[in-house]
């Protein structure tokens, strides 16, 4: 297969085919979670400051209200999911480890849910600046996964010329859909806010690109298209080989236009600007209502959950509502051994079942014991130097010799020679190596010490 | 263990290889190439076959005894080592001289340097290398395949007592009056007596009693099949034989008369047999895809330029053990260009859109005349498409 593609010229170079495994809810709608008791919104959600809370412990707050506000470029303001009364303001565990500072709602039981706040407002007509500040006010950040706040991406550097947006919908990772479901479902939402987010840069072209394994999103997309007539320009559905890692900006720009972005540089050297397609769908639902993000889609799945689904959740819902909601028994037992958050081969497992869902998490993976077990019995050789990582990498990276370096933990060679800071974590090498050494695993390590090393 | 979350770093699935799996499809495709083998050459070859993976095996565990080994027996490496080097022996080898390079090639071959892996040579090439220089005559010395009666019958050098001086093949062939049979090969036939073999005999060995190796075209059909799987890279072989083929061509362009055609020196002696199976040994050959090509075409020239101008009539061997030598300085002059770091500015034919919407920037005007594409792998010239509507 991989000699075929040499050949005929792929999506882009490298890369794996991990099993999709996305049978389970990629034909189901998406469906709406009950509200949890009780939510916990924490300050930091995203890449860049923490907004400060503006409610007090035992106020009153209406769903959609801001309840965190702050100035700086890099931060977003948070809304209450729920209506309810703010019960606490202070640490509570997060995915990562570590307490984090965060305010806890307590949901009223007879409420409606509604989300009143926020007035509607005319979109059509508004201006690039314009758009991004209701864009800011929205709370949006990336939700494929980085939560980089959206406002932030969108607005084109001085100096800089945007003709492209290119809109991702590769959800490459296995297990995922909730952008598969979103771009069948939301697909006009998605399309006006493209709309809106080409009118924000300037772009004169807008591509979505989605992984050819998801044709039905591709038809629901063209037909919004269609529907919509836009007067920014054009706006095109391209099916993409399946490919992982192809949800990355470089390889779908690479797919897409057979150009690399250069090392270290943004897509903007290009004049292109990436953007999810769920970020962009909810942009689209959001900015015309005056609403804030308040829930986002999660896909729930993997070998320990009874019903796999896709999932409206409102923000700040802990893990193990979600969880037992879909039919994962309990956490800990044989049964759910490991929640994944994020999809399998970047996603990160969790410590506590208490940690609610944030505006970055995609995807809820259950494993098993069994299932940690198979991957246990396998035995660590040490390399046997095949090349597969490399044949893997779509850095273009040796992980082979990265790998041996990082053994002898010579990692100021693996910055300055082996080229260590392109390596994006994709996970590639880990998966295919043979001898199952844990090669990205090292490479974090690497990083981080490199880093600790740098701003010492 | 109940009521534990278990917390791992990602990735948290796993592909299908493993060391044992690639190890264990290597020998399965060395099957046929190994039942060949007998049916050619009949009993003495089965017994030079078992005796020698015997030994390697033997070996194996009794370093990995001594714990200062990577890997573990039934990772089936020992195996593929004592297959390989039963086909480079000849069929009636001497027993014993089997087992004494069997051990020799796990224990100097991989045991020295730490086991599985961290090997430098091949360590087939380097039990054959040592009974090379042990035992000249014995190694020299085929017997012609297809003999008559030859599944009931040993080659009686082959039943040399250890220590002991084979009984001589030669004679015992007069005896049984295949007078017009030589028990050299072909390549040796070649070099010290003008004789060049057809390429039916080579291909096939199936036509005469001809003192040929493992058949080069069943050898070639699983190494396909290994290529395919990906349990081996199919740049080390096309690099072998395309560099081992130009330079045989190149030299019988010069001269006709005194050099034989590529086709001969592709398919006589182990050629076949070395690209395919001992060049892509993982642990010797490089990680990096242009430093395989660099590897195999240095084999196969170092292949072609000992033949012709040294006193052996092979050699692979040489050629091959040189190349892993060789290994980790082609590695480093051949790392792969990360992305992003290569020629930039340039479209890949084939793409779906255009870089740019309206205008050809000079970045997409320059990249009309590519220069050094081969070295600087990849970005070919772009091709404006207009966008798809």
């Amino acid at each position: 297969m991989k000699l075929l593609n040499y050949f005929r010229g792929e999506a882009f170079q490298r890369g794996v085919h991990p099993p999709p495994q996305k049978a389970a809810t990629a034909g189901r709608a998406i469906r709406r979670l009950p509200f949890p008791p009780r939510v916990t919104v924490p300050l930091l959600q995203h890449i860049g400051k923490a907004p400060q809370p503006v409610v007090r412990v035992g106020e009153e707050v209406v769903r959609g209200q801001p309840v965190a506000t702050g100035d700086d470029w890099l931060c977003v303001p948070h809304h209450a999911p729920v209506t309810g009364v703010v019960e606490a303001i202070d640490l509570r565990p997060s995915a990562r480890g570590p307490w984090v500072p965060s305010i806890v709602i307590r949901s009223h039981p007879g409420a409606t849910q509604e989300d009143l706040w926020g007035e509607p407002r005319d979109m059509e007509a508004a201006a690039g600046p314009d758009i991004l500040a209701a864009v800011r006010d929205a709370g949006l950040v990336g939700l494929g996964g980085a939560a980089f706040p959206t406002h932030a991406k969108l607005k084109v550097p001085d100096k800089a010329h945007v003709h492209t947006l290119v809109v991702n919908g590769c959800e490459c990772e296995p297990f995922l859909t909730c952008d598969h479901r979103v771009m069948v479902e939301d697909a006009d939402a998605l399309v006006l806010g493209i709309r809106l987010a080409m009118r924000a840069t300037g772009a004169v072209r807008a591509i979505v690109g989605i992984e050819d394994n998801k044709p039905d999103a591709v038809a629901a997309v063209e037909a919004a298209i269609a529907r919509a007539r836009a007067p920014e320009g054009d706006i095109h559905a391209e099916a993409v080989p399946t490919k992982y890692p192809q949800g990355s900006e470089k390889m779908l720009v690479m797919a897409l236009f057979g150009a690399e972005i250069p090392a270290g540089a943004l897509p903007v050297s290009l004049g292109m600007v990436v953007n999810n397609v769920g970020t962009l769908a909810a942009l689209g639902a959001l900015l015309p209502s005056g609403r804030g993000l308040t829930e986002r889609v999660v896909t729930v799945t993997g070998p320990g959950v009874a019903r796999p689904g896709d999932y409206r959740v409102p923000l700040g819902t802990p893990l193990r509502f979600v969880l037992d909601h879909a039919g994962a028994k309990g956490g800990g037992t044989t049964d759910s051994r490991q929640a994944v958050l994020g999809g399998p081969m970047m996603g990160q497992a969790i410590a506590s079942l208490d940690v609610p869902v944030t505006k970055g998490v995609s995807g809820i993976v259950v494993f098993r014991h069994d299932d940690l077990a198979a991957r246990d019995a396998s035995r660590t050789y040490p390399c046997i130097k095949c090349g597969e990582c490399v044949e893997s990498c779509p850095m273009g990276l040796n992980p082979s010799t990265l790998g041996m370096l990082a053994a002898k933990r010579e990692y100021e060679l693996m910055g300055s020679r082996y080229h260590l800071g392109e390596c994006f974590e994709c996970g590639c090498c880990t998966y295919v190596c043979p001898s199952r050494i844990p090669l990205v695993q090292q490479f974090r390590v690497a990083k981080q010490v490199l880093r600790e090393r740098a701003a010492a | 263990m109940t009521g534990t979350v278990e917390i791992r770093p990602a990735p948290h699935v796993q592909g299908d290889r493993s060391v044992e799996r690639i190890m264990r499809h290597v020998v399965w495709s060395l099957v046929p190439v190994c039942a060949f083998f007998v049916f050619q050459y009949g009993i003495s070859a089965l017994a030079s076959i078992a005796v020698v993976t015997g030994a390697c095996l033997a070996t194996e565990r009794a370093l990995l005894r001594t714990g200062t080994q990577s890997g573990r027996l039934a990772d089936f490496s020992a195996v593929i080592t004592g297959l390989l080097l039963a086909l480079t022996l000849p069929p009636g080898f001497p027993l014993w001289m089997g087992a004494v390079a069997g051990a020799i090639a796990i224990a100097l071959g991989k045991g020295l340097f730490g086991g599985l892996g961290f090997n430098v040579f091949n360590p087939a090439l380097v039990g054959r290398a040592f009974a090379q220089a042990a035992f000249p005559t014995a190694i020299a010395t085929y017997t012609p395949s297809f003999l008559p009666g030859r599944f009931a019958e040993f080659v009686p050098s082959s039943l040399a007592w250890p220590l002991m001086i084979p009984a001589d093949a030669a004679g015992w062939l007069a005896q049984r009056r295949f007078d017009g049979l030589s028990g050299a090969t072909p390549l040796a036939q070649w070099k010290f007596e003008g004789i060049q073999a057809g390429a039916q005999e080579l291909l096939l060995s199936l036509t005469g009693h001809m003192a040929v190796g493992p058949a080069p075209l069943l050898i070639l059909a699983c190494g396909a099949y290994l290529a395919a799987r990906r349990f081996l890279d199919w740049r080390i072989p096309a690099a072998v034989l395309g560099a081992a083929g130009a330079a045989a061509w190149g030299l019988h362009a010069l001269d006709p008369g005194r050099y034989p055609n590529p086709f001969f020196m592709l398919f006589s002696g182990g050629l076949v047999l070395g690209a395919v199976y001992m060049a892509t040994d993982m642990a010797t050959s490089p990680v990096t895809p242009r430093g395989m090509w660099a590897y195999g075409a240095l084999i196969g020239i170092l292949t072609v330029v000992i033949r012709y101008y040294s006193g052996l009539p092979e050699g692979v061997m040489y050629a091959i053990l040189i190349g892993n030598a060789a290994t980790p300085l082609i590695e480093r002059v051949t790392q792969p260009t990360p992305f992003g770091r290569g020629v930039l500015g340039r479209a890949r034919k084939g793409a779906s859109y255009p870089l740019h919407p309206g205008y050809i920037s000079r970045e997409e005007a320059g990249a009309v005349t590519p220069k050094k594409r081969i070295l600087l792998n990849r970005p070919k010239r772009d091709e404006r498409k207009p966008p798809a509507r």
